[in-house]
C-alpha cells in the first residue's frame, strides 16, 4: 500500500512535467505555424505552468463541475453518509465531502488532491439500485481510491487532458477559419519549412499523447482498489454483487466524458457495439479491466 | 580529529534516530488510545437512540410490553456496566433485543411505514456497523502498535519508556455463534 502511495506521488510529478513539456511543445508548434516568434513560446510557458498550478489545487473542483454533480444533502442522503462514516472509522480515513449525479446509470467516483481535501460522488441511480452492502462495497472501493492517493494522478489527469485537447482543438480550428493559409501572402514560401509540419504533426498528436497519457496512469488500480475495499469491509460478497449488478447494467453514464472515463468505477462510456457509433472509438481508450475479471479476483479472495 | 568528527555524526545519527523512533511511537500508542475511544463513542451513541425508538414503537404496538421492557433492560445494564468484558456482554445482549423490535415492524405494517421508525431504524443499523468498524480499526491499531514495540531497535526505546503491549478486542464466545433460525 505505501509503495503504492509512492508510487502515485511519483507519477504525479512524471504527469506535471510531461504535461508542461506537451503544453510547450504545442505552443511551439503554433507558434511557428502562425508565425508568432518567441513571444508565443513565453506565452504557452507561462499558460503550462498555470494550468499546472490551478490542476494541483482545483482540478477537483473541476471535475466535479463537468460532472454536475452537488453536494449531497446529509438528511436526504442519510445512508450515504452512515455508510462512509463508518468506513472511515475502520479505515482511519478522514471524511470526504459527498456529492450526488442526477444520472439514472449507476458509477461513483472519487477526486481530490489527498485524504484530507477528498470527494466522492455517486449517481443517483447507485443509490436506486444498490443495496446497503453492495453500495458499502462501492463506497469502499472510492475510499481505497482516496487511501492510495489515486485520486491525485487521475484527477490532474482530468484537467492536463482536458486542457491539451481544448487547446489543440481551437488551433485546429483557427487553421481551418484562415481556410488553411496559416501565413499571410508575404511569408508565403513559409509553406515548405520542414519545422512547421513537425509542428502540425505534433498539433495533431497531441490530443492523442495526452489520453494514452493517463491510459498509463489507469486501468490495474481498480483491481487494486477492489482489493483494498475489501480489506477495510472484511465482507467481499457484498462488493461482488455490486460489480454484478454493474456488469448487468449497460446504461451509459451521461456525466462523463473521455476526459473523466478513468475515474468511474465502471467504465461509464459505451464500450460495446450495440451501444453507439463511437464504441469502438471508446474501446481504444478504455480505462477499465473487464468486470469478469474483476470479480474473478474478489471470488479468490 | 577525523575520528572525533565521525564518533560525533554517529552520535547525531543515533540521537536523531531516537527522536524520530520515539515520536512514532507516540503517534502509535495515541492512535490505540484514540480507537479504543472512538468505540464508547459509538456505543455512546447508539444508547442515546433507544428511548426515542422505544416510544416510537409504543405508539403502535404497545401491547408488545415484555419485548420493549427487555430493550429497556438491556440499555439500563449496558449503562452501568464496568470494564470491557462486562459493558461487551450487556452491548450483546442489548443487539439481540434490539433485533426482536425491528422484527416486530414485520406484524405491525403501520409501525413499518413509519417514517420515523425507518430513520431510526437506519441509524441503529448504521451505529452497529460503525461500532464493528471502530473494533476494527481498534485492532488494526493495537496490531501495528505491538509489531512495532517487538521490532528491533524500537524494542529498546518501549522497554526503556515501560511501553506495555495491548490486547486486542475479542468477540464475545455468543457473538461467535451463528444465530440458529428456526421455522
Amino acid at each position: 500500500m505505501y509503495d503504492q502511495i509512492a508510487a502515485n506521488k511519483r507519477r504525479t510529478v512524471v504527469l506535471i512535467a510531461s504535461f508542461v513539456f506537451v503544453v510547450v511543445a504545442t505552443g511551439v508548434a503554433v507558434s511557428l505555424l502562425l508565425g508568432g516568434g518567441p513571444i508565443g513560446i513565453l506565452l504557452a510557458l507561462v499558460v503550462s505552468g498555470a494550468l499546472a498550478f490551478t490542476s494541483y489545487w482545483k482540478s477537483d473542483v473541476v471535475t466535479l463541475a463537468v460532472s454536475r454533480a452537488r453536494p449531497a444533502d446529509p438528511t436526504e442522503y442519510r445512508r450515504l453518509y452512515n455508510l462512509v462514516e463508518g468506513l472511515c472509522i475502520g479505515s482511519g480515513l478522514p471524511m470526504p465531502k459527498l456529492y450526488v449525479i442526477d444520472d439514472p446509470a449507476p458509477n461513483a467516483f472519487a477526486t481530490g488532491r489527498d485524504p484530507k481535501h477528498a470527494a466522492v460522488a455517486v449517481t443517483t441511480g447507485l443509490l436506486t439500485l444498490m443495496n446497503r452492502v453492495e453500495l458499502e462495497g462501492v463506497l469502499a472501493h472510492e475510499l481505497s481510491h482516496i487511501r492510495n492517493y489515486d485520486i491525485l494522478v487521475s484527477t490532474l489527469a482530468v484537467t492536463m487532458v482536458g486542457a491539451v485537447a481544448l487547446v489543440s482543438d481551437t488551433v485546429i480550428r483557427l487553421m481551418w477559419w484562415n481556410g488553411g493559409r496559416v501565413s499571410r501572402g508575404d511569408d508565403r514560401d513559409d509553406s515548405g519549412n520542414p519545422l512547421a509540419l513537425l509542428g502540425f504533426l505534433f498539433l495533431l498528436l497531441a490530443p492523442v499523447l495526452a489520453r494514452l497519457m493517463h491510459f498509463a496512469v489507469s486501468r490495474n488500480r481498480e483491481t487494486l482498489a477492489d482489493v483494498s475495499a475489501v480489506q477495510i469491509t472484511r465482507y467481499p460478497p457484498g462488493l461482488i454483487s455490486a460489480l454484478e449488478k454493474l456488469r448487468a447494467d449497460s446504461t451509459v453514464t451521461h456525466s462523463a466524458s473521455r476526459a473523466t472515463a478513468h475515474l468511474w468505477i465502471e467504465q461509464p462510456l459505451a464500450v460495446r457495439a450495440e451501444q453507439g457509433r463511437l464504441a469502438r472509438f471508446n474501446r481504444l481508450f478504455d480505462t477499465h479491466p473487464p468486470l469478469d475479471e474483476r470479480i474473478a479476483l474478489l471470488r479468490e479472495l | 580529529m577525523i575520528v572525533l568528527i565521525v564518533v560525533l555524526v554517529l552520535v547525531v545519527l543515533v540521537v536523531l534516530y531516537g527522536i524520530a523512533a520515539y515520536n512514532g511511537l507516540v503517534k502509535l500508542r495515541n492512535r490505540v488510545e484514540n480507537a479504543w475511544s472512538q468505540i464508547d463513542v459509538q456505543l455512546k451513541r447508539r444508547l442515546d437512540l433507544i428511548p426515542n425508538l422505544v416510544e416510537t414503537v409504543k405508539g403502535y404496538a404497545a401491547h408488545e410490553r415484555q419485548t420493549l421492557e427487555a430493550v429497556v433492560q438491556a440499555r439500563n445494564a449496558a449503562m452501568s456496566a464496568h470494564g470491557p468484558a462486562e459493558s461487551g456482554a450487556a452491548e450483546n445482549v442489548l443487539s439481540g433485543a434490539l433485533r426482536q423490535v425491528f422484527a416486530l415492524s414485520e406484524a405491525y405494517p403501520e409501525l413499518k411505514a413509519n417514517q420515523n421508525f425507518g430513520q431510526l431504524q437506519e441509524e441503529l443499523t448504521a451505529t452497529e456497523g460503525r461500532v464493528a468498524y471502530a473494533r476494527q480499526f481498534y485492532n488494526d491499531s493495537v496490531l501495528s502498535y505491538n509489531t512495532k514495540i517487538q521490532q528491533f531497535p524500537a524494542v529498546l526505546i518501549a522497554n526503556a519508556l515501560k511501553y506495555g503491549q495491548r490486547e486486542y478486542f475479542q468477540a464475545e464466545e455468543a457473538a461467535r455463534d451463528v444465530p440458529r433460525v428456526q421455522f
